[in-house]
């Protein structure tokens, strides 16, 4: 106990000692937390669109005001020709092109069916279908409201309608950054943990102080927790610290209680600080811990169900996503923070990454040798 | 001649640490295979749950037509409307339809039924999305029902998907990982090297040799981009001939952006070395702090035009956003270089840009 107490003192000196690297531990995630949810936005609004308009009637016409007034779109283009409005996706000026025919109202009107042709660029195939989806729902109600005018009404609607009534639990608003705040913060609590551990005790072995520990009758296991108490303390200051962040700036309350929070965060800084340790004594420089770390942040984040579901993900990708305890963090954040799930919902959660640490700190013990 | 000699010495460090070197290329190849395969922001085979009160034929056909779909996994096990909330905490489904038991009858002799969609929209884009693709397939549906009515004064859209016409996720994800690969890669690699050698004190020693302090930093580039370049050809292999995605411009073209925007990123590394005494101050700044502002910032993620204007501004900054549109424009648009002659003026502006700021405050004496 008393070693640990020392060793403790060790860490927390050199740590406060190194005033650049305290302050970008603090600073660099409340500047992230802060500005990147505003970018993390996946609304699709402001689709630009390029229409090529062959009729010049008021039919044609009407539905572009139609199109404008919408609000999802903007026009960026009134092309004379198709080709002339495919540069403007060349050049990304235009998401989609709207070609109305020559003669489009007459053929409506006598032949009982018009034709439209719709060009979406679909290199972002998400954002595409839902523009095409949009421009469509816009097509519809303009007929509908054709086909009103034109005949007369008898009371019940002449096409069979079924109406779809959709209610946002949790999120009435479809505020898409109550959603990414907690994700975010997640990940930048995990890149802290991680990195700052991956590079410490390589340092030590870069350095050369490690020789100095190796001769002292400090154990292993003693060695590891010395180094783990320190981060793990600073993992939830930062955590703290984002909290606060998102209840300033972005008004969110966790819905749920904090002690469930609390209690996740501190199993699971525990098995992200040993996936560093344990890193950090396979590594012999700093240059090769850090790239192994930023191979696994990378796959921990965008793998991690942060910006994409990993429902959507083949099935091997889901395995791996089962390995992933980022994935388990932003799952139980979201969980907590947003629904107010309780302890029975992520016990699930909680035993997994509680194996990891268990698997991970004791491995980094074992890899640890004192004998070169 | 001592150029030459320099190069030696730096290609001699590289390639001694056999680690590092494998980590160098088989971090790019593995990250391009990953999410290459995995990353899609397609909403499939989300779980919700049918509470069908109804029960009838018009109902039975509804989620049948669900079902077909590839969007939906519908969960078997009946539940009753109140115990959606308790299946949302536990994040069991993601959405709920229920069709009131009127729903046939309705629909039969009024012409007007209704359903209700819940979503949980503690993720509002899936939400959002799920509720959409519910809505066309009701669409679908009701249009099939009234082909038979012979509707009049019909409107038709037809549309066409352009480039990509099979929506699919890997021609976003490539060029944008491709970015994000590199840009982390590059930078992190000259920032740590030069760093380390402040560090150990050899910086010294190649400082009072009589070779221009200038020379010593691009020796140590050169190497780095040699290696990225390699790195570049693996993942346009990989990505003809393992993710099939094609290369419809001038590979030559291609080679010659990612060459410039590799040289790009040795100078936002040598800036980064120049700036830092410590390979921990310079690595925790070229991960930590360039990580998510890259992936947000190059737009493959979340398009850049729905920020609010202040990031789209700082977005600019980002020389990844730039290279995802060299690339997506020479890869899959096949545009040649007066498509892209704009976004190539900025990067080799910003590499100038940063070159001379570093060299105007490199010290050539330490401390």
């Amino acid at each position: 106990m008393r070693t640990i107490r020392f060793l403790l003192q060790k860490e927390f000196k050199q740590i406060f000692r190194n005033k650049i690297i305290l302050a970008m531990i603090l600073m660099v995630p409340s500047v992230q937390l802060t500005i990147l949810p505003l970018a993390a936005d996946y609304e699709i609004k402001n689709i630009n669109i390029a229409v090529v308009d062959n009729d010049h009637s008021p039919y044609s016409q009407q539905l572009v005001t139609n199109i404008t007034a919408s609000g999802y779109f903007r026009l960026t283009g009134l092309n004379s020709s198709y080709k002339e409005a495919f540069e403007l996706i060349d050049r990304d000026e235009a998401d989609l092109i709207l070609e109305i025919p020559s003669r489009f109202e007459r053929t409506v009107l006598r032949e009982n069916e018009g034709k439209l042709f719709i060009a979406v660029n679909a290199i972002n195939g998400v954002k595409a279908n839902l523009g095409a989806a949009y421009l469509a729902s816009i097509v519809r109600r303009f007929n509908d409201d054709l086909r009103l005018e034109l005949l007369p009404s008898s009371g019940m609607p002449q096409q069979p309608l079924i109406e779809v009534a959709s209610a946002n639990w949790f999120n009435i608003l479809m505020n898409y950054r109550v959603f990414m705040v907690p994700g975010i913060l997640a990940i930048l609590v995990t890149m802290v943990g991680g990195f700052l551990t991956a590079l410490n005790i390589v340092k030590e072995k870069e350095v050369g102080t490690i020789e100095q520990i190796n001769v002292t009758p400090i154990r292993k296991h003693h060695f590891i927790l010395g180094k783990l108490i320190p981060f793990w303390v600073l993992g939830n200051v930062v955590f703290t610290i984002g909290l606060l962040i998102s209840w300033l700036i972005y008004g969110i309350v966790p819905v749920g209680s904090l002690v469930v929070l609390y209690s996740f965060i501190g199993v699971y800084l525990l098995s992200v600080l040993g996936l560093g340790l344990l890193i950090s004594t396979i590594c012999e420089t700093q240059q090769q811990a850090m790239f192994i770390m930023f191979f696994f942040m990378m796959v921990f984040i965008l793998l991690g169900g942060l910006f994409t579901s990993t429902d959507s993900m083949p099935a091997w990708a889901k395995l791996v996503s089962e390995l992933n305890p980022v994935s388990y963090l932003i799952d139980v954040m979201r969980m907590v923070i947003l629904k107010g799930s309780g302890f029975a919902d992520i016990t699930r959660h909680l035993i997994i990454v509680g194996i990891f640490a268990i698997v991970l700190n004791t491995w980094a013990v074992i890899n640890y040798k004192k004998t070169s | 001649m001592q150029f030459i000699t320099f190069l030696k010495k730096e290609f001699a460090h590289v390639l001694r640490d056999r680690k590092t070197l494998l980590i160098l290329f088989g971090m790019p190849i593995a990250q391009i295979l990953i999410f290459g395969f995995a990353l899609t922001n397609e909403v499939k085979n989300a779980k919700i749950v049918v509470i069908d009160y109804a029960k009838d034929v018009a109902s039975q056909k509804l989620v049948t037509k669900l079902e077909a779909s590839q969007y939906f996994e519908i969960e078997k096990t009946v539940l009753g409307a109140d115990q959606i909330d308790k299946s949302f905490k536990e994040g069991v489904i993601k959405l709920a339809l229920v069709i009131p038991s009127n729903f046939g009858a309705d629909l039969a002799h009024q012409n007007h039924a209704q359903i209700q969609v819940i979503a949980d929209a503690s993720d509002p884009n899936t939400a959002n999305t799920l509720t959409n693709y519910i809505s066309s397939i009701v669409v679908d549906y009701q249009q099939e029902l009234s082909r038979s009515a012979g509707i009049s004064f019909r409107i038709v859209p037809e549309t066409r998907m352009l480039y990509n016409p099979q929506l699919l996720g890997v021609y976003n994800f490539v060029p944008g990982v491709m970015a994000l690969v590199l840009m982390l890669v590059c930078v992190m690699m000259t920032a740590v090297s030069i760093v380390r050698e402040k560090e150990m004190g050899t910086m010294e020693i190649l400082l009072v040799s009589p070779f221009k302090p200038l020379m010593v930093v691009i020796s140590k580039a050169i190497p780095y981009l040699l290696l990225s370049l390699i790195n570049v050809a693996i993942i346009l292999l990989l990505s003809v001939y393992v993710l099939d995605l094609p290369i419809h411009g001038s590979i030559l073209l291609l080679f010659v952006e990612s060459t410039l925007f590799i040289i790009t990123c040795l100078t936002v590394g040598i800036f980064i070395s120049v700036k830092t005494a410590s390979q921990q101050v310079a690595m925790l700044i070229s991960l930590m702090g360039m990580m998510l502002p890259t992936i947000l910032f190059s737009g493959f993620m979340f398009p850049i035009e729905n920020m609010p204007v202040a990031l789209q501004v700082i977005s600019n900054v980002v020389p990844a956003k730039w290279f995802y549109i060299i690339v997506k424009a020479i890869m899959i648009k096949g545009l040649g270089f007066s498509g892209i002659w704009k976004e190539t003026l900025i990067l080799s502006g910003m590499t100038v840009f940063l070159l001379i700021v570093s060299l105007r405050t490199f010290k050539i004496r330490l401390a």
